[in-house]
């Protein structure tokens, strides 16, 4: 199978590509830099740009979707433009292209409306109640990758979960740099119960949903490592891989909530170039619990995570050495 | 009082349409002859035939729902959806006919005033019209409750059942109505309160538990929105024959005694919190149909059709009786008599020695005073005799519920033996309930007598249980006042020293009802029929060599009722019965030492008390307790540590331990060389993976004893098939000659307790009983039991089930921790599984585990652990304080790991 990974410079593009790569499919990834991944073949261009996803489109039998942008805050407008235009015009080029399947990589944060997440699973994508830019931008783009799917093109939408691992400049490198300079806290009693997924195991999901696609389109699955932790035992358990100190000072969920809301508040009337150190988004994530049930993904994609969480800090920890 | 009270007339008509719940395809309007005028009157009615008709099934009968006053047919409504309901799926398919009474709803207002015996009629009148084919069950609410027990005494051809929800058929003499109804009939009252204002109908709204939703409220109110339309609501509190003088009293009268010889079955279902239906109307049907399954309902009122599935537990239960359609008489019958050998009845050695000199009890510290008291066979024999005959000269008889509110001690021991004589039932609540949990039994008891010490009976007037009262002791006549005492115990012993014995009851006669402790839910009572008692008493001396003679030392109440049916010599030791944790190991010396005792029982938390005041025993006390041969510690599990600590007290007594519930209290046994033995073979690994669940060995099933297991689906849900193959972890089933009868007044609990044990092959003739007893666990190769927790703490997860003691045992033997509680959390089926743990020493809060307590416990635990928790004290059952409350534990962990505030469980 000809498949076109875009957003492969990323750390799980990267490792998505190299996956289906190994698996004996013929890989091109679409990136506006080099990704350089190994068995595979590099398409330069944004996914705002149409003549490009067109060219990178055509001859390929499946798409794998991944580039996006990731952010706490920015500009709306680009958010709009590249997760909404860009999934717009690469759901029209792969369908004038004949292109047959589509793996639209989402995030669970699509149908988070602030409250617990206790064992649910895939709701549907929300824009209306989403929180944030980079939420809301990926539901309305979930959505209509969803109602693109067909006898023609049979789409899969797959959302992992706080993605981490070696590598990770999102999540690991945040939590290590805060934690280092002493500004990173426990928020309230640090026991609400998060999943995560180590970056293997996401990528994995994602190429298992892929191979997937024709038995299961037109459905979004949640991929984690199914292990919820208490938010501060992962938390420390991070850091303690990268040498740094765990947290030790705890500010109410409550406080960091109404700060975060503060913040952001500043930084919409002072856009810089950095990310506020606070948002309520964040305290939300860090203070409720967000965890899910995997029976129907593991059942669907017929899949199951590879790297236990144990494992994975082990393997965060040997990188950081 | 006048007739011309009826109204304006007003057509019949359908409902209005958009009433919740109500399907207007089951309206019909319906003429039949009008019993009072001849002419033709016009009925609405809820009928299902049609809708039956539509999904193609045959009705196998008619429920002809009869509703009470102010409410309508609309009463009904999701007993006609459910029948519907289980039609469409292929179930037994009942058409239900519920008509709205004449004046009434939206039948036809004719400005007539109608009799108690004018309804009987019509409803009559109306049933023939409908040509009904087949049997009928009849069932009421409220004063419908007596036109549908009217109608079955009129129609006994078609008659199959007599299903009834809160409703009375007699006001006893010289009771007082109650309240609300006195205020209603009350002149002036009457036509205010239920015509011109709906208030009458507003109360009786206001009674749903929960509340009503307003949408509800509007479809009661639908009928009766205009004054005209209320004149029935009036004419039918009027006909309530308040006295004996009423119009409608006869009729009442002719109905209330006809229902005594219906010969079908009877279902009685009963919300207790009623203003006007009181549990005594309840106790007064029960006595009219002594043969009637019975469910009361804790919390649901009045409106138990709005408060409970009145209509699936009737649905069930009809199906129930057409599986095994039994004639009504088999139900109490059923049973259990000591066939071949001779029976011995409980008071067979009070007969034995009545002339033996010989120490029966001693009561080292009696209530009535500081030196303690011995009694001997023939003081106690003679005791029981005059106050089995003073009872019953006093007028109570068999099948009358006696409550004994009196402490443990000769005292209570004779009053038991006394009532077990005479065939009155025991109602024995513990007060380890505390007291709503002990109003709550006395109150569902509904006991005729309450005997009882000072202390009992204040608080029995304070709470107003309630039966006679008789008294311990004599008391003045300002406090026999207060109390509203009618007598005591010495005046009912000298009125029965000249009074003969009555006949003796049989062996399948209710002996007692005795309550469970409410640490496992709302305390529940437990039926037991003297047969079954008997088997319970010669189990104990087979098991634990206790027969006349044998010195016993009781300190757990239960068993110390039984020393004198055993032929023991029983020493209660000096110790405040309602806290075992008082007992010392110098009392226990004390009372080993005043019967010689070879054998002991204790609770667990006396055990613990017991060992850590063993400094305080003098060289004799020693000496005494050295002759004791067993030593049994029942109630609750034990830690190995308590019983090497007792038997260290005790050198030469083997200590026992066994399993059993308020329902079977004796079912399987073991020893401590035993739970070592186990503890071993635990060790050794095996390649059974069901095995390696874990639990705590109980040992073998006692004789006579069976014990199955009913296998966990993955849902955590007991539905396999009960059987004895070794290592499966499912529901304890057990069956033994010394099983309960059943519950009391708890129908729909019964039927739970027996699901699928019918077609068990039972191991002792054709009469087995088995009951699931919530207890999840296994059988292990030889025979013994495991118990893994309880079956609604089990914790379901994507990978399978888990059962708490497992874990909780591994978990346990990791350094620093005292006691662990495991928890699930998120949705069953995808639940994560949470450690508690308290540890030592205890943390000085709730919160997150350090990080090396957390990975010992999960590489301990055996099952992965989403999060370890620590909290300074786990909470407990008040009763043993040693089973862990794991569904509280689960509630907490829930709310603080969805990032709820870290508060302590």
């Amino acid at each position: 199978m000809k498949v076109l990974v875009t957003g492969a410079s990323g750390l799980l593009g990267g490792a998505v590509a190299a996956a289906i790569a190994s698996a004996g499919h013929d890989v091109r990834t679409f990136q506006r830099r080099p990704a350089r991944i190994p068995g595979t073949v590099d398409v330069l261009g944004s996914v705002t740009d149409r003549t490009a996803v067109d060219a990178a489109l055509a001859g390929t039998d499946a798409v794998v979707h991944l580039a996006a942008k990731v952010s706490l805050a920015g500009d709306p407008a680009e958010f709009e433009a590249v997760n909404v235009g860009g999934t717009r015009d690469l759901i029209g080029s792969a369908r004038a292209h004949g292109v047959r399947r589509l793996v639209f990589v989402s995030s669970p944060s699509v149908a988070h409306t602030g409250e617990s997440i206790v064992g649910l699973g895939a709701d549907p994508a929300d824009p209306s109640t989403a929180r944030g830019e980079y939420a809301r931008t990926k539901a309305v783009a979930e959505r209509l990758a969803l109602a693109a799917d067909s006898d023609s093109l049979h789409v899969v939408a797959v959302r992992p979960h706080l993605v981490w691992g070696p590598g990770d400049t999102q999540l690991v490198a945040r939590i290590v740099e805060r934690a280092r300079t002493g500004r990173l806290p426990t928020l309230g009693s640090g026991a609400a119960l998060i999943d995560t997924t180590y970056i293997d195991n996401a990528a994995s999901a994602i190429a298992a949903a892929l191979e997937r696609v024709d038995a299961i389109h037109g459905n979004s699955y949640v991929v984690t490592n199914g292990e919820p932790r208490p938010v501060a035992e992962m938390l420390a358990g991070i850091c303690r891989a990268a040498g740094v100190r765990p947290p030790r000072w705890h500010v109410p969920a409550r406080v960091a909530r109404a700060a975060g809301g503060a913040v952001e508040a500043v930084w919409r009337v002072r856009p810089g170039e950095d990310e506020p150190p606070m948002t309520r988004f964040l305290a939300e994530q860090l203070s409720t619990a967000h965890w899910f049930d995997q029976r129907a993904t593991r059942r669907d994609l017929q899949w199951t995570p590879a790297v236990s969480l144990d494992e994975g800090l082990a393997r965060l920890a040997i990188s950081y050495r | 009082m006048t007739l011309a009270r009826g109204g304006p007339r007003a057509a019949a008509s359908p409902p209005p349409l958009g009433l919740p719940g109500l399907d207007p395809a089951w309206s019909r309007l319906v003429d039949s002859t009008d019993a009072l005028t001849g002419s033709s009157v016009t009925w609405h009615l809820l009928d299902t035939g049609a809708a039956l008709e539509a999904l193609g099934a045959t009705p196998v009968g008619t429920i002809v729902a009869v509703h009470g006053n102010p409410t309508w047919s609309y009463l009904w409504r999701r007993l006609a959806a459910e029948t519907l309901r289980r039609a469409g799926e292929g179930g037994p398919a009942w058409r239900v006919i519920a008509p709205d009474q004449l004046e009434m709803g939206f039948s036809e207002r004719t400005g007539a005033t109608r009799r108690l015996a004018d309804r009987v009629r019509d409803i009559g009148a109306l049933t023939d019209v409908l040509d009904l084919d087949g049997p009928v069950v009849a069932l009421g609410h409220d004063w419908g409750g007596v036109v549908a027990m009217g109608w079955a005494v009129d129609h006994p051809g078609q008659l199959s059942a007599l299903t009834l929800l809160n409703t009375a058929i007699h006001q006893p003499e010289g009771s007082p109505i109650p309240a609300p109804l006195r205020l209603a009939l009350a002149p002036g009252v009457l036509s205010t309160a239920s015509t011109v204002t709906p208030a009458f109908l507003d109360t009786t709204l206001a009674l749903g538990h929960p509340v009503l939703t307003a949408g509800i409220k509007r479809a009661y109110r639908a009928p009766y929105l205009h004054r005209d339309r209320r004149a029935g609501i009036a004419g039918f509190v009027a006909d309530i024959p308040a006295t004996a003088s009423h119009w409608s009293a006869v009729e009442l009268d002719r109905i209330a005694e006809g229902i005594r010889h219906l010969g079908v079955p009877s279902l009685l279902q009963w919300g207790p919190e009623d203003p006007i239906f009181s549990d005594r109307y309840l106790d007064d049907l029960i006595d009219r149909m002594p043969h009637s399954d019975v469910h009361r309902y804790e919390g649901a009122g009045h409106l138990i059709a709005e408060d409970v599935d009145y209509a699936g537990a009737l649905l069930d239960w009809l199906d129930a009786r057409r599986e095994t359609p039994a004639p009504a008489s088999a139900v109490t019958g059923a049973g259990a008599g000591a066939a071949g050998s001779a029976r011995r009845p409980l008071w067979s050695n009070l007969d034995a020695l009545s002339a033996s000199a010989e120490t029966a009890l001693v009561e080292l510290a009696p209530p009535s005073g500081s030196e303690p008291r011995t009694i001997s066979w023939s003081l106690l024999s003679r005791r029981v005799r005059e106050l089995a005959s003073g009872l019953a000269a006093a007028g109570v008889g068999a099948g009358d519920r006696v409550s004994l509110l009196v402490p443990p001690g000769a005292d209570l021991t004779a009053a038991l033996y006394a009532c077990l004589r005479i065939g009155a039932v025991v109602v024995v609540a513990d007060a380890g309930l505390g007291i709503r949990g002990l109003t709550r039994a006395v109150r569902g008891a509904h006991p005729d007598v309450v005997i009882g010490a000072a202390q009992g009976l204040a608080a029995a007037r304070a709470l107003g249980w309630p039966g006679r009262r008789i008294s311990t002791t004599r008391l003045g006549p300002a406090q026999r006042a207060v109390l509203g005492v009618t007598t005591s115990l010495p005046d009912l012993a000298r009125r029965g020293a000249a009074s003969e014995l009555p006949p003796e009851p049989s062996a399948d006669a209710v002996a007692a009802v005795l309550f469970t402790s409410g640490s496992t839910g709302p305390a529940k009572g437990v039926v037991y029929t003297h047969a079954q008692l008997e088997a319970l008493r010669d189990l104990l001396a087979t098991q634990y060599g206790v027969g006349v003679g044998t010195g016993l030392v009781a300190g757990f109440a239960p068993f110390a009722l039984l020393g004198p049916a055993l032929g023991a010599r029983t020493a209660t030791p000096d110790m405040d019965v309602s806290a075992p944790r008082t007992l010392t190991a110098e009392a226990v010396a004390a009372a080993v030492a005043a019967v010689q005792g070879r054998v002991v029982f204790l609770s667990p938390a006396a055990i613990a008390n017991v060992v850590a005041t063993a400094d305080g025993l003098a060289d004799d006390d020693r000496a005494a307790l050295s002759g004791v041969e067993l030593v049994l510690s029942a109630g609750a599990p034990v830690s190995v540590e308590l019983l090497d600590g007792i038997t260290a007290l005790m050198p030469g007594a083997t200590a026992h331990t066994p399993y059993g519930m308020t329902e079977g209290l004796l079912m399987t046994d073991i020893t401590l060389d035993g739970i070592r033995a186990a503890g071993s073979a635990s060790a050794v690994p095996t390649r059974d993976a069901e095995i390696t669940a874990g639990g705590v060995c109980v040992g073998r099933p006692a004789p006579g004893v069976s014990v199955l297991i009913a296998p966990l689906d993955a849902d955590g849900a007991a539905t396999g098939l009960p059987a004895a193959a070794a290592g499966v972890t499912g529901e304890v089933v057990v069956s033994a000659p010394h099983l309960k009868q059943g519950y009391d007044q708890l129908w729909l609990t019964d039927e739970a307790a027996v699901r699928d044990t019918a077609e068990l092959s039972p191991s002792r003739g054709g009469d087995a009983r088995w009951h699931r007893t919530g207890d999840v666990g296994h059988l292990d190769a030889d025979g013994r039991l495991w118990i893994e927790g309880r079956l609604p703490h089990v914790v379901v997860t994507a990978d399978g089930v888990v059962t708490p003691v497992g874990p909780e045992q591994r978990i346990g033997a990791v350094a620093g921790v005292a006691r662990v509680g495991i928890a699930g959390v998120g949705p069953r089926g995808t639940q994560q599984v949470i450690a508690i743990v308290e540890t030592v020493p205890a943390a000085r809060r709730p919160g997150l585990a350090a990080p090396e307590l957390a990975a010992a416990a999960r590489s301990a635990a055996g099952v992965p652990l989403a999060a370890v928790l620590v909290v300074p004290r786990l909470p407990t059952d008040i009763r043993h304080n040693s089973k862990i409350d794991r569904a509280r534990l689960s509630r907490w962990a829930e709310r603080v790991l969805a990032g709820g505030r870290m508060s302590a469980p």
